[in-house]
């Protein structure tokens, strides 16, 4: 490696010796990559400063108590409180997963033990195409047929609700958590099965009771990663939640969520206002940085 | 009252089998519901001439296939050297120490910061602060801040599957650094890095909270980098949202799915195509 690369060469050239021979571009090509490598992390510091910056004034102007605990979202009264929105966030994100770890664990052990070849291999890539399919298709769905659905059977007004934004972020998270849990599952040693069920254990008790607990902190990093990609989601929520700043009551009652609120206010919104908005995408960056710091934690444990 | 053993298993795989079937069954409804409702709609007429606005929503999408085209090339070409320097860094210069494990943790975090947080940060330093407003190029810009982390990690890893033995191989004959690089990395890792880009073209085609941000949403046809634009995606927002026309949504959106069903396909097809020729020739 050393004769590959002799400073000399470089010194000649930089004077008008061979200009741009190999060791000169390769010189400068460490240097210029090095570059690149670092803009991810330059990007990160980058979005964190400004959201900062771009919150200032409100933290100082409204202050963060009243933002985070008040109850009351009236920008044009000057009332900022950001509350409800984070209890409909929180409220949708848990009962989404409720409804989503469920189904992705019986789909994932599907994939790892119980399906032949033939449907896995059919079922799989279903399960991630869902992953591509745009956000506001979801929504789409959600409001055309879903929230209608939910208004005949018993829902309030238009059936946009919590429920109804829960299903749908279900189904968008399920292939995050599937998939995760699935390659968790397979990449326990054969020997963990073969000494359950030479024991005598049937395939479903060595499942259930070997398997997805040795899986369990690869199945815990999805289902982590899938509250990160609950709590973010922004348009199909817009879509089906029906927007109302208020306290949801319960299932069938209409809510707000913080990346709603962001999406639909931040063109118009000048002053305190504006500020206030990036004060919660603070609050959804801290947040998400918290449950991603745990999730990449938690699968590095395990692969330690 | 206990079951066996037996009949707990077989209800066990029972429910197994059923979440398995939801899945499925709930990808083909969707896409099912979006084509067979909004096929109807769709009529050369309709590809052809832009939205008129109003609350009946009518007119077409052309205005909006041509924001979208804009929208993937200007994030591709910006997007695609930084993540493939990124990458080559990464995977063959990055020494092993805790700088580079922090800087590899910062590319993690990064992927999973939500796209409303990108909107509002291209909102902030796109729109207002460079003064490149409501535009394509800022949509643009944002984007290529959301997607790096994906297109550096997917092509890192597509170059760290590469043999050592190449890498070792070319060295020996007298190549520099670089030269590895370029000449036996990059194209022995091509079909992962070409994945990588198609599937980056998705997500630009299918992301919509950072363009309905920074893009401004009108629905002329865009002339420039500079002038304002709304993709298909924002398009069905829109539609959803402001007017009465659930039909030209569906319809909308029934092109959005089969564009991204034939990216899936063309990504699957052009990496087992490269994989084979890679075989073939070494």
């Amino acid at each position: 490696m050393a004769l590959a690369n002799p400073p000399s060469i470089l010194f000649v050239s930089v004077v008008g010796g061979p200009s741009m021979s190999r060791y000169f571009i390769d010189r400068w090509s460490s240097r210029v990559v090095l570059a690149f490598g670092i803009t991810s992390f330059v990007v990160l510091v980058f979005i964190a400063g400004f959201i900062i910056r771009e919150s200032m004034p409100a933290l100082q102007e409204v202050g963060i108590f009243r933002i985070l605990f008040g109850t009351e979202w009236y920008p044009r009264y000057d009332k900022y409180g950001i509350l409800t929105m984070v209890v409909g966030s929180v409220l949708v994100t848990i009962v989404s997963l409720g409804i989503a770890v469920p189904l992705s664990l019986g789909a994932a052990v599907l994939l790892a033990e119980v399906a032949p070849e033939n449907v896995r291999r059919i079922v799989r890539p279903a399960i991630e195409l869902l992953v591509g399919i745009p956000s506001v298709v979801f929504g789409l769905v959600g409001m055309v047929w879903l929230a209608p659905l939910i208004a005949d059977l018993g829902g309030k007004g238009s059936g946009s609700s919590v429920l109804a934004a829960s299903i749908v972020l279900a189904v968008m998270v399920l292939p995050t958590i599937t998939s995760i849990s699935e390659d968790s599952i397979r990449a326990l040693p054969r020997t963990y099965k073969e000494g359950a069920l030479a024991l005598g254990a049937t395939h479903w008790q060595t499942i259930w009771r070997v398997l997805v607990p040795s899986a369990k902190r690869g199945i815990m990093a999805g289902a982590i990663l899938g509250t990160g990609r609950a709590i973010g989601e922004t348009m199909a929520m817009v879509m089906v939640i029906g927007n109302s700043p208020i306290f949801p009551s319960g299932l069938l009652s209409p809510a707000r969520t913080l990346t709603g609120n962001i999406a639909v206010e931040i063109a118009a919104a000048v002053g305190t206002h504006q500020s206030v908005l990036y004060v919660t995408g603070l609050v959804l960056f801290v947040l998400v940085m918290i449950i991603n710091s745990a999730s990449v934690l938690a699968y590095k444990r395990k692969v330690d | 009252m206990r079951l066996s053993r037996r009949m707990t298993q077989k209800l066990a795989f029972g429910l197994i089998w059923t979440s398995g079937a939801v899945a499925v069954l709930v990808l083909v409804f969707l896409i099912g519901y979006v084509v067979v409702r909004g096929a109807p709609e769709i009529s050369f007429e309709f590809l052809t001439t832009p939205p008129r606005g109003g609350l009946g929503g009518e007119g077409g999408i052309s205005s909006c296939i041509v924001s979208t085209l804009w929208i993937i090339v200007t994030t591709m070409v910006l997007l695609t050297p930084l993540g493939l320097g990124a990458a080559i860094y990464m995977a063959e210069y990055a020494p092993d120490n805790r700088l580079i494990a922090f800087v590899r943790y910062s590319v993690e975090l990064l992927a999973g910061v939500p796209s409303i947080v990108f909107a509002l940060f291209g909102y902030a330093v796109f729109v207002l602060a460079l003064t490149l407003h409501f535009s394509i190029l800022s949509g643009a810009l944002t984007l290529v801040c959301l997607l790096l982390p994906y297109l550096t990690r997917t092509a890192e890893e597509a170059m760290r599957s590469v043999p050592r033995a190449q890498r070792e191989a070319a060295l020996a004959l007298g190549a520099t650094k670089w030269q590895v690089v370029t000449r036996v990395v990059v194209p022995a890792a091509m079909p992962g890095i070409i994945t990588g880009i198609i599937l980056c073209v998705g997500r630009t085609v299918s992301e919509s909270a950072p363009l309905f941000v920074t893009m401004g949403g009108s629905s002329q046809m865009p002339d420039g980098l500079l002038s304002p634009g709304r993709t298909l995606a924002v398009h069905v927002f829109y539609l959803a949202m402001e007017t009465n026309a659930l039909e030209k949504a569906l319809a909308t959106g029934a092109v959005l799915v089969v564009l991204i069903l034939v990216t899936n396909l063309l990504t699957n097809w052009i990496s087992t195509r490269l994989q084979a020729r890679m075989m073939g020739a070494t």
